[in-house]
């Protein structure tokens, strides 16, 4: 089966300092690819790139086989590439519904857009059952808490229907419950039709839900495998635990919130 | 030949006072995001106070007024923009187009009080008998009055390039105009240091203030005459960057006094203005624009 | 923030507010009586088109157009040279033009304006064209914000500028005047103030009406979403540029359409009425009513300049501070305006009766928060 994304060889400089260097990475359809790596290894720099944000000085992304290099960050979303960020940005002066129908008419005609909305539209009304919005569904989302907010930034992303979904850290901040519900459903997603890449630095989120597992390290890809086989990695080991040689050398600025992949504690696991 | 050469003279000295105009403006935008419409009335209060000086305590030394001018036109406009910041901008950060607004406010205010102080009539500083003079070099005119504001110009800027880069306030403020937040929690008192820049960028205008005295009567509108000019120098240099400015400065400057040249006054600022449009089309950022990760909405 | 108040937004409530204005407009002559008096009125509705407008692209949309003068005077211009026309037998040069030009006829670039229609057409289409163009250009480069401000600023100095620079075509600094004829009735004629208004009326009407259905429909909400988080727009799929463009459109054919109402209302179409000063003054309408209430444009443009009339009638040099003032205070300290003000006396009023009355509401309205911008 051809993969849905392709990242042929991508290089981005920021004046001088090479976030990604030389990065291949093949994601097939229905897959459920997980990003790791210590801060400042590139990940969000790489989701960056499939999504537009920032363009490679080097390199091409594929998607679906097509080069997406030339399109705009826009134009990248209405080929079906869908992407949350680190914090939740909703539309605080909207409703709850109000946001999800923007969300869903992105491939309405200009004309329509002039019109009124009437009503919930059906896949307005799933989403919100969806994402257990619908006890608020006409607060404005300025109202919401954290929690909601990122729920209702996944219902956005889920309403478009894309066949990419790249999603950064998304169970931040969320309760343990919140945490597994999300879980769950990424399962289900990818479980369809549709493709996700997911930036995640919760261990114990990673152990219980990851399937596959990409490892960045200083802008590269050093590990690729199921978590199993990336937590013995020997390389891997060294980029987490190894810290000796780059404190020496003073190059890289020790990440010290870094979960230590030894030493976690499956917290969810337990309480799930 | 020697009309190019006379209009890139007028060109440069225009730019030199854009310049020093702009300067302040980055200043102050670069530190707060702030655009002080009211900066072109710091020029206006600059222009100012040679007039004053010379038609009171210093009338018996027109020339010594000149001189004097400069400092003390350097504190009267700083102080300016200090109650500014302290009184007003300080209170809406994070809204920078409502404190445009404001300080539009501000700047008709301070108009109309400078009617009221000098009528609205023009003013004019009379020229130091030691400025009074011009060289000729290859057919062009230079005159002494023009040299002098370039001179004073280019001294101006190496004290701010000093300023910036060797001094520890220089510093400071430069840490919270590239960083704010980790300036802030590195310890810095960002708001101290956004008095000290609201007092500098509003003292260059004072300057730039005595230096248009010295090349044409003021009056209120003297002020407005340059801040869009100087705006336009902001949006092309970048913001922020001291070497964007110079190259925006001299490249708008120069090009309004040769289009002026050949065509008309309103051609001219038509011409820069559609320049600076199709300029934005290929570096939106600016002539200096740094690369960096884009910020994650 | 809360523009739209969301949930509230009940059509017939709209509906009836609306038909009750359009009833008070339409029997204000009768109430004003001096013919001035209903003259000065029409020229204030024509502001409130203007103020309508931008508060489409400033309130709604977050783009501060400083340049409205250069629609709005576009607009007027475009009427003004009909008028003008009008005033001289056809095909002859007008009075300006064979005073200060050695033109032997009619210069190109007048000719389209013999026609009423096609001036009318000139002067709503011309200003949305150039804030098409212009949007384009700015927006899909992602300049927005202040820089914005200054370069539509910049387009409304220019404007005047040209014009005054092109004595033989547009009669320069002191513009087109003269108009004893209006459409075929006599200016001084009774009655032709109270006509003259009647037209301002309906075209605010006009104007108000699609302003609330722009801002009700989905693309008002696209609006206000780009005003809040443009970058969250882009990855929704849409182009945030083109969002920006049309709402700067729509407050440009506005301001154009209340320009060409304006001209016979003015009586005179000269370069003063369209600078920056002008320009940034309508600003301050939007921002005294309330900006992102289409009420609070209508209720400012017309505060104001009831206001600004009243002062410089009998003290003019202190109408430039009370303006300097107006913009500090109101945007200083009550960026809402006064429909944000009356708003929030209105729910803490709402708020203290149901507390008395011991009623307990829990889903309360979301509290109406100060209107600030979002950078």
């Amino acid at each position: 089966m051809k993969p849905v994304l392709e990242v042929c060889g991508v290089s981005v400089d920021f004046d001088g300092f090479r976030a990604l260097d030389g990065v291949d990475l093949s994601v097939a359809r229905g897959e459920l690819r997980f990003l790791i790596g210590p801060n400042g290894a590139g990940k969000t720099t790489l989701v960056d790139c499939v999504t537009g944000l920032t363009r490679p000085t080097a390199g091409e992304v594929r998607f679906e086989g097509r080069s997406i290099d030339r399109l705009s960050e826009h134009q990248r979303v209405r080929t079906g590439i869908g992407r949350s960020f680190q914090t939740p940005t909703v539309f605080d002066s909207l409703t709850v519904v109000e946001n999800l129908d923007l969300a869903e008419s992105f491939r309405r005609s200009p004309l329509t857009m002039f019109l009124r909305r009437r009503r919930v539209t059906d896949g307005v009304a799933t989403t919100l059952e969806r994402v257990g919005l619908s006890a608020v569904a006409d607060r404005p989302a300025g109202a919401l808490s954290h929690g909601q907010k990122q729920w209702l930034e996944i219902g956005m992303l889920l309403v478009q229907g894309p066949k990419l979904l790249l999603l950064d850290e998304p169970v931040a901040g969320m309760s343990p419950q919140e945490r597994l519900d999300t879980g769950a459903l990424l399962h289900e997603l990818a479980g369809g039709d549709q493709t996700l890449v997911v930036i995640e630095h919760d261990m114990a989120f990673l152990r219980r839900f990851a399937r596959k597992v990409t490892v960045l390290h200083e802008g590269k890809v050093v590990s690729e495998g199921t978590v199993d086989e990336v937590q013995a990695d020997p390389i891997v080991r060294e980029v987490y635990l190894g810290r000796s040689r780059d404190a020496r050398s003073g190059a890289v600025p020790s990440p010290v919130a870094e979960p230590v992949l030894e030493a976690v504690t499956g917290s969810i696991g337990e309480t799930g | 030949m020697e009309t190019t050469l006379s209009n890139l003279y007028i060109g440069v000295t225009l730019a030199s006072i854009l310049l020093l105009v702009g300067l302040g403006l980055t200043f102050t935008f670069g530190q707060m995001g702030v655009i002080n419409m009211a900066h072109g009335e710091f020029i206006m209060a600059g222009a100012y106070v040679p007039y004053v000086l010379q038609t009171s305590v210093l009338s018996g030394a027109r020339g010594g007024a000149v001189l004097v001018a400069f400092p003390l036109a350097f504190l009267v406009a700083g102080v300016m923009g200090l109650v500014l910041e302290r009184v007003l901008l300080r209170r809406m950060y994070g809204r920078p187009l409502d404190t445009l607004l404001v300080t539009f406010g501000v700047s008709l205010m301070l108009q109309q009080a400078a009617k009221d102080l000098f009528s609205a009539n023009n003013k004019d500083v009379v020229t130091p008998t030691y400025l009074r003079g011009q060289w000729d070099l290859f057919g062009v005119t230079l005159t002494h009055t023009r040299l002098f504001v370039l001179l004073v110009v280019v001294l101006t800027m190496v004290g701010v390039w000093v300023f910036m880069s060797r001094l520890a306030a220089g510093r400071r403020m430069r840490a919270v105009m590239q960083n704010r937040e980790l300036a802030a929690v590195s310890g810095l008192p960002t708001s101290r240091v956004d008095a000290t820049t609201f007092f500098l960028g509003s003292g260059l205008a004072g300057i730039a203030g005595v230096a248009v005295s010295l090349i044409g009567p003021i009056g209120t509108a003297t002020g407005t005459a340059y801040i869009l000019s100087a705006f336009l120098v902001v949006i092309v240099g970048g913001l922020g960057k001291l070497r964007g400015v110079v190259l925006a400065a001299l490249l708008l400057g120069t090009l309004n006094a040769f289009v002026e040249h050949a065509t008309s006054s309103t051609l001219g600022r038509a011409a820069v203005f559609a320049f600076v449009i199709l300029f934005l089309q290929f570096r939106p950022n600016g002539i200096v624009s740094f690369r960096t990760r884009g910020l994650a909405v | 923030m809360s523009i739209l108040v969301p949930g509230t937004d009940n059509p017939w409530k709209a509906r009836i507010a609306f038909l009750a204005f359009a009833g008070g407009l339409l029997a204000l002559p009768g109430l004003l009586g001096s013919p001035g008096d209903v003259r000065q009125w029409a020229e204030w509705l024509c502001y409130a088109m203007v103020a309508v407008g931008l508060d489409v692209a400033w309130g709604y949309g977050g783009m501060l157009a400083l340049g409205q003068g250069l629609f709005f005077g576009l607009g007027a211009y475009a009427m003004g040279m009909h008028l003008s026309l009008e005033q001289v037998p056809d095909g002859s040069l007008p009075s300006f033009m064979s005073l200060y030009s050695d033109y032997t006829e009619l210069p190109a670039l007048w000719r389209p304006f013999q026609s009423f229609w096609a001036s009318a057409a000139v002067a709503v289409l011309l200003p949305m064209v150039i804030a098409g163009l212009l949007g384009l250009l700015v927006f899909k480069r992602r300049i927005r914000g202040p820089f914005f401000a200054i370069l539509t600023q910049a387009t409304a100095v220019i404007f005047a500028l040209v014009l005054i620079g092109n004595l033989k075509l547009t009669a320069g600094f002191n513009g087109l005047t003269g108009f004893t004829t209006i459409f075929g009735r006599n200016k001084y004629a009774p009655g032709t103030n109270r006509w003259l208004f009647q037209i301002a009326a309906v075209g605010l009407l006009v104007v108000l009406a699609v302003a609330m259905k722009v801002v009700r429909s989905r693309y008002g909400k696209l609006l206000v979403a780009t005003r809040d988080s443009e970058d969250r727009v882009r990855f929704l799929g849409y182009d945030p540029a083109l969002v920006k463009t049309v709402g700067f459109m729509i407050a440009a054919g506005m301001a154009g359409l209340a320009g060409a109402v304006a001209a016979p209302v003015f009586g005179i179409v000269s370069p003063g009425q369209f600078d920056y000063l002008p320009s940034i003054l309508m600003v301050c309408w939007v921002a005294v009513g309330g900006r992102g209430t289409l009420w609070g444009a209508v209720l400012g443009a017309l505060v104001v300049n009831w206001i600004r009339v009243t002062v410089s009638s009998s003290r003019p040099d202190d109408w430039l501070y009370l303006q300097g003032l107006l913009f500090v205070v109101v945007l200083a300290f009550m960026p809402g305006g006064v429909a944000g003000a009356l708003r929030s006396w209105w729910a803490w009023l709402a708020s203290a009766v149901a507390g008395r009355l011991g009623t307990r509401r829990t889903a309360m309205a979301p509290a109406v928060e100060p209107l600030g911008e979002t950078a």
